[in-house]
């Protein structure tokens, strides 16, 4: 059992705060690290693998300091999204050669063992070089895991996968998370984390938006104010019925189209439908203004 | 040492396109040797001048270069060096066992072509274990400084090179006072102590020289590891 505590941790680059005042716990599971591109989420991996001191604050495992400790390795396995391996070695001999860094007993077996951990047997003879994304992304996964570590961390690892590549990794983290091991992995989609991670932390333009299981967040990021435009066959009448329901916050008159600001999304989305009924209002376009993640994050940021 | 970090530093030194460059070099000084000795006809020393220039002035220096910062350069830039550096394996130890590959690459690839060189010219056995062992020092020095380079900066081969041309061949030849600054001045007195007298001048004292070589060395050697240690590898977010 591992636990990683990042304790009131800022890193900057120069006058670009990449990770601001950013405190949080990962305790043995899966958790997964949600943020858009550029909230600091790799920043803030690099900072737990040892490979970036936090301008502030501090970064540990199990109560010891990650930068500077190379002993930290012993349990912590690492699976950086850069894809650069050494091209050159086999697959297998890739992976022996992690194991044998790791000074394990008996470095072929283990190596066997975690190849075949991420199904990658077929290929282990051929060079990484010739490999595919998906296959180098199984490979430096084998390489972690090599010295069965308590603590995983993985930056953005579904990236460049086919669907097939995504189920195998989403099963295999499952079944560390269940074994009670520490495992972290980074995303920028929502519903990838919300299929694997027990905990979800959010990070948005590196302040720590929030924190919690994937209900937690879905509620969080459903129950926030959508923004609707409408066109329809009289926007005033329409208009006039939706501003007398409480899940709307605002209307407005604009041109030909009607914009509605609903607070309440699951409310908001029977109402319209049985008010431009009663009110003889035809209904010819909906859309939803602000549905990017950007803006799901930037409102849980303001939250 | 570690014997892995030293495979993977010889495979990826020996295995590229590098190893081309380094035996063509190699084959280059021998060339040196043979084409004097044939064009050059009588005595050995004029010979001899013009190998002892090329050779500590411009490969030794280059050959430096191309290892020192082969051997750990390429997998900062392209971050594979994490692979390394996220094991339980002292900082120190990755930094012996590089330089380890860097030497003996060095020794096979310009050393022992100029020993050679230096036979083929005629210059007698003692003259060309002279050149063996003062490139040895040079290229001991060389390797450290540049990997050294290669950890502090990403900008180690420029740098590097303008080192390499700009200061060992021109400034260390021609303004008296930088030689004692010179790695090439080191070694030529290294080699001009065992060497028969008056083969080799040397502007620098016998015991400066090896008293810089082995600081030089030593604690390049302990830097080095110790900049490994923070060595910052964030990928851009």
């Amino acid at each position: 059992m591992a636990t990683l505590d990042v304790t009131a941790c800022s890193r900057w680059y120069g006058n670009v705060v990449a990770v601001n005042d950013v405190t949080m716990r990962i305790a043995p599971g899966i958790t997964g690290l949600l943020g858009p591109n550029g909230a600091g989420k790799s920043t803030l991996i690099s900072m737990l693998a040892g490979f970036l001191p936090p301008s502030a604050g501090t970064v540990t495992l199990d109560g010891a300091p990650i930068w500077k400790n190379q002993e930290v390795y012993r349990v912590l396995g690492l699976v950086p999204e850069r894809e650069a391996t050494f091209d050159y070695l086999t697959g297998r001999d890739f992976v022996v050669a992690n194991a044998e860094l790791h000074g394990l007993p008996d470095p072929g077996a283990a190596a066997q063992r975690a190849v075949e951990t991420v199904a990658m047997t077929d290929a282990q003879g051929r060079k990484i070089g010739e490999y595919s994304k998906g296959m180098k992304q199984r490979i430096k996964m084998a390489a972690a895991l090599v010295h069965d570590p308590a603590v995983l961390l993985l930056d953005e690892p579904f990236n460049g996968m086919d669907p097939r590549q995504r189920l195998h990794l989403i099963t295999l983290l499952r079944s560390m998370g269940a074994a009670g091991r520490t495992v972290l992995f980074s995303s920028h989609i929502l519903e990838e984390v919300e299929q694997l991670a027990n905990h979800i932390e959010v990070l948005v333009a590196g302040r720590h938006a929030a924190s919690g299981d994937y209900r937690e967040i879905r509620r969080l990021m459903t129950n926030r104010p959508h923004q609707y435009t409408i066109t329809s066959g009289d926007n005033r009448a329409l208009a006039a019925a939706l501003v007398a329901d409480r899940s709307t916050s605002a209307v407005s008159l604009d041109g030909d189209t009607l914009r509605v600001e609903a607070t309440e999304f699951l409310r908001f989305a029977e109402l319209l439908p049985r008010v431009a009924r009663d009110a003889g209002v035809r209904l010819y376009e909906i859309t939803p203004a602000d549905e990017s993640l950007e803006s799901v994050f930037s409102y849980l940021v303001q939250a | 040492m570690n014997r892995t970090i030293v495979r993977l530093a010889a495979r990826a030194i020996l295995g590229g396109k590098r190893v081309w460059l380094l035996g063509v070099l190699g084959v280059l000084l021998v060339g040196i040797g043979v084409g004097t000795r044939l064009l050059v006809p009588g005595s050995p020393s004029a010979s001899l001048d013009a190998l002892r220039t090329i050779a500590f002035g411009t490969f030794l220096p280059l050959f430096g270069l191309i290892v020192g910062t082969g051997v750990i350069g390429p997998e900062i830039d392209d971050g594979s060096i994490v692979h390394l550096l996220s094991k339980p394996v002292s900082r120190h130890t990755i930094v012996q066992s590089k330089l380890v590959v860097a030497l003996l690459a060095i020794v096979g690839f310009a050393v022992l072509p100029m020993v050679l060189a230096a036979a083929i010219i005629g210059a007698g056995a003692q003259t060309a274990l002279a050149f063996g062992v003062g490139g040895l020092c040079a290229g001991a020095v060389y390797c450290v400084l540049f990997l050294l380079l290669a950890v502090i900066t990403r900008h180690a081969v420029i740098i590097g090179l303008v080192y390499a041309l700009v200061w060992e061949s021109l400034v260390g030849s021609v303004i008296p006072g930088a030689r004692n600054v010179s790695v090439q001045q080191w070694a030529l007195s290294v080699t001009g102590s065992i060497a028969p007298h008056g083969v080799v001048d040397a502007h620098v004292g016998l015991g400066l020289a090896w008293v810089l070589i082995v600081v030089v060395v030593a604690l390049g050697t302990w830097y080095a590891g110790t900049r490994l240690r923070v060595l910052v590898l964030a990928s851009e977010d």
